[in-house]
């Protein structure tokens, strides 16, 4: 690897780590910023209590000092106990939720990137054809669609109405529609990307070249075309993930899947402040880790590729 | 004169065939059949003719319009009201005959009205379970979100501008410093930093907000213009810092500079009017961008307050009797996708019109 990318690299982790850390510090701040703090709501409680209670949770050093601890504590993965949930850590909330999450987002994602690539390269080959047209015109309407009202129609006509699938998605056949849900929009993303830059490749001297020099059409697709009309769809892996996590914040409220999505939703309408955080946290993480992996792959796949 | 001749002596050898007749002077009618009989146009007629070609654009155009334009006038002359619930009156018993009438159904005592011969305008959508007009509602909340669309959308473009040209021209060390700021609000998680902010400044800033005329918006569309001012104006900051690095090079720049201007002049002057496509056709295609962020929000109950209705609270709300009344959500999210749609697809059209470069 040249001195040129591993310096890009390193940037591009510094900035990852850095961000991670803005995240962090905001969160800490803006639920400083909430008025009456962690314990109004509770039931009237002595002042006695009140300090006892701030005294246990560290709430009466200063701010500077209690945000040095809960740094420590997010480093750890301690985000402490959940404010609302009686008895639980926000961690184990979370890990719970994720399991279920991760799932539903591996499978959209991988789905949607296959079945984007395939209908992409395919509509690139039959370029202006009704085939083409129409995929163009579905994936058009796909991604002007926000996903809560993709997700609320296919729960009324394949749920509500026909029951074909069940409404309630703590099931596996629960999961079918919010991973169709999820999966529409990257995927008709993913198919808008690839024909671009398979035509873009398909017009390339070199592709002519292996034509004269009679390379079979299924050795050119794939061998010659694919390969390098590829090249984009890796920068958007990390917003389709991005996307399908805050995607998967309703997608899991609409279909009532227990995952970190639903946790974080009803958190807010809780207030249950640790669990905000701590969720927060925890996807904002995975988020700027899936862009930064996606794009040093971008940069490493393709030497051509200006690191400026 | 030996030069001449020499010259002769090779045209003989490399035997030109020349036609004298090719080169008679060309007679007025020749002359008036070359002339250019389009007359000169500006690069924004030449733009908007193009655009005009543009069939999907326009017909995204014309869809815009109708529905900008209803959304602003039907609220004028309808007779019912947003928040206005039917079935109660002042002075009179609660006629719970109004909740949750279906499309051109009647009331009790709205069909006693009609026996009398009166006209009663019929609930094209039908009434909401508070017996509420759905159809206003549906107006209404387009309305907002339009609006919302709209001016957040400005925000975003003052900031961007603003930061993204003082960085571009300045360059060195104010440039690095407030790139690295936008590097990092860039790769923040959006929507997480969205829902995060929002469900925070709900709280804080409704108190405070209290006897301000800013009450009257609700705070809950003011925290999601705070939001889009702190977050959304980094593209467009790294846009036009891009585009005035590119023009801050050119040789008219450097003319201006050599007369004397300073550089807020220069700005203004030359560099932003000659990368305005650019930043109006970003804009356009920022609109549907804040129109689907706010619709998110509400969705999640963090967006408008009620019992102001949006695209997204109305559709979250039809969530609940999604059996019953499944049309209640199916309105709402046509009009939301037939708004998102036709405004990327008229900012495509823009782009393509003004800015035949970015395309290429």
């Amino acid at each position: 690897m040249n001195p040129k990318t591993l310096k890009y690299i390193l940037k591009r982790v510094v900035l990852a780590i850095f961000t991670i850390w803005v995240v962090i510090t905001l969160t800490f701040f803006i639920m400083h910023a909430v008025p009456g703090g962690p314990f109004v709501g509770e039931k009237a409680v002595t002042p006695q209590v009140q300090k006892a209670m701030e005294a246990k949770y560290g709430l009466d050093k200063p701010l500077f000092r209690q945000y040095l601890t809960y740094l420590n504590d997010v480093c750890h993965l301690r985000f402490g106990p959940s404010l609302k949930q009686r008895g639980r850590m926000v961690i184990d909330i979370i890990g719970d939720g994720l399991k279920t999450s991760a799932k539903l987002g591996v499978i959209a994602a991988a789905i949607a990137t296959a079945l984007g690539v395939i209908l992409g390269s395919f509509a690139a080959l039959r370029r202006n054809t009704i085939l083409d047209r129409i995929i163009m015109v579905i994936t058009t309407a796909f991604v002007s669609m926000p996903s809560f009202i993709m997700g609320s129609l296919l729960l009324v006509a394949f749920a509500v109405r026909t029951h074909i699938f069940p409404a309630n998605g703590s099931t596996a056949a629960g999961l079918v529609l919010p991973i169709i849900t999820l999966m529409l929009y990257p995927m008709s993303y993913i198919t808008r990307l690839t024909r671009s830059s398979m035509l873009d490749v398909l017009g390339q001297d070199y592709i002519r070249t292996a034509k004269a020099k009679g390379v079979s059409r299924t050795n050119i697709i794939f061998k010659h075309a694919l390969k390098n009309a590829l090249i984009p769809v890796i920068t958007y892996l990390g917003p389709e993930l991005a996307y399908i996590t805050t995607g998967s914040l309703v997608v899991e409220q609409i279909f009532a899947v227990p995952g970190i999505g639903r946790a974080f939703v009803n958190s807010i309408t809780n207030r249950d402040y640790t669990l905000i955080m701590g969720t927060t946290i925890v996807l904002a993480t995975f988020i700027v880790i899936m862009n930064l992996v996606s794009d040093i792959m971008y940069k490493v796949v393709d030497p051509r590729i200006n690191l400026e | 004169m030996m030069e001449g001749s020499k010259v002769s002596d090779i045209m003989k050898d490399l035997n030109i065939q020349v036609n004298p007749n090719d080169f008679i002077p060309a007679t007025e009618e020749e002359k008036e059949y070359m002339v250019q009989m389009r007359p000169s146009t500006t690069a924004f007629k030449d733009g908007m003719r193009r655009l005009r070609k543009n069939k999907v654009a326009m017909v995204s155009f014309y869809i815009i319009l109708i529905i900008t334009l209803s959304a602003v006038f039907v609220p004028m002359f309808w007779p019912y009201k947003y928040e206005a619930m039917l079935g109660m009156q002042p002075g009179k018993a609660v006629d719970a005959t109004f909740n949750n009438l279906k499309p051109f159904e009647y009331s009790a005592s709205e069909l006693a009205l009609k026996e009398q011969g009166q006209k009663v305008v019929p609930h094209i959508f039908g009434t909401d379970s508070a017996g509420r007009d759905y159809f206003i509602r549906v107006v209404y909340g387009t309305r907002i979100s339009l609006a919302v669309g709209f001016f957040a959308s400005i925000i975003v473009l003052v900031i961007g501008l603003l930061v993204g040209s003082v960085s571009g021209y300045a360059g060195g060390k104010v440039d690095m410093i407030i790139m690295r700021i936008v590097d990092i609000i860039y790769s923040l998680p959006d929507m997480l930093m969205v829902i995060l902010l929002a469900s925070v400044l709900k709280m804080t800033l409704a108190s405070k907000l209290e006897g301000t005329p800013l009450a009257k918006i609700g705070s809950n569309i003011i925290s999601l213009f705070i939001i889009f001012a702190l977050l959304y104006w980094v593209s467009m900051a790294r846009l036009v810092r891009g585009q005035i690095l590119s023009l801050r090079e050119q040789e008219y720049v450097l003319a201006a500079q050599a007369a004397g201007a300073k550089g807020g002049w220069v700005i203004r002057k030359h560099l932003l009017p000659n990368c305005v496509s650019v930043i109006v056709i970003s804009t356009a295609l920022q609109i549907p961008s804040a129109i689907f962020t706010e619709s998110y929000l509400s969705f999640l109950g963090l967006g408008v307050n009620a019992p102001m209705p949006s695209l997204g609270s109305l559709a979250s709300d039809a969530l609940n009797g999604l059996s019953s009344y499944p049309y209640r959500l199916v309105i709402p999210a046509i009009v939301i996708s037939l708004i998102v749609l036709s405004l990327n697809l008229f900012g495509d059209g823009l782009r393509d019109a003004f800015d035949p470069k970015l395309n290429s």
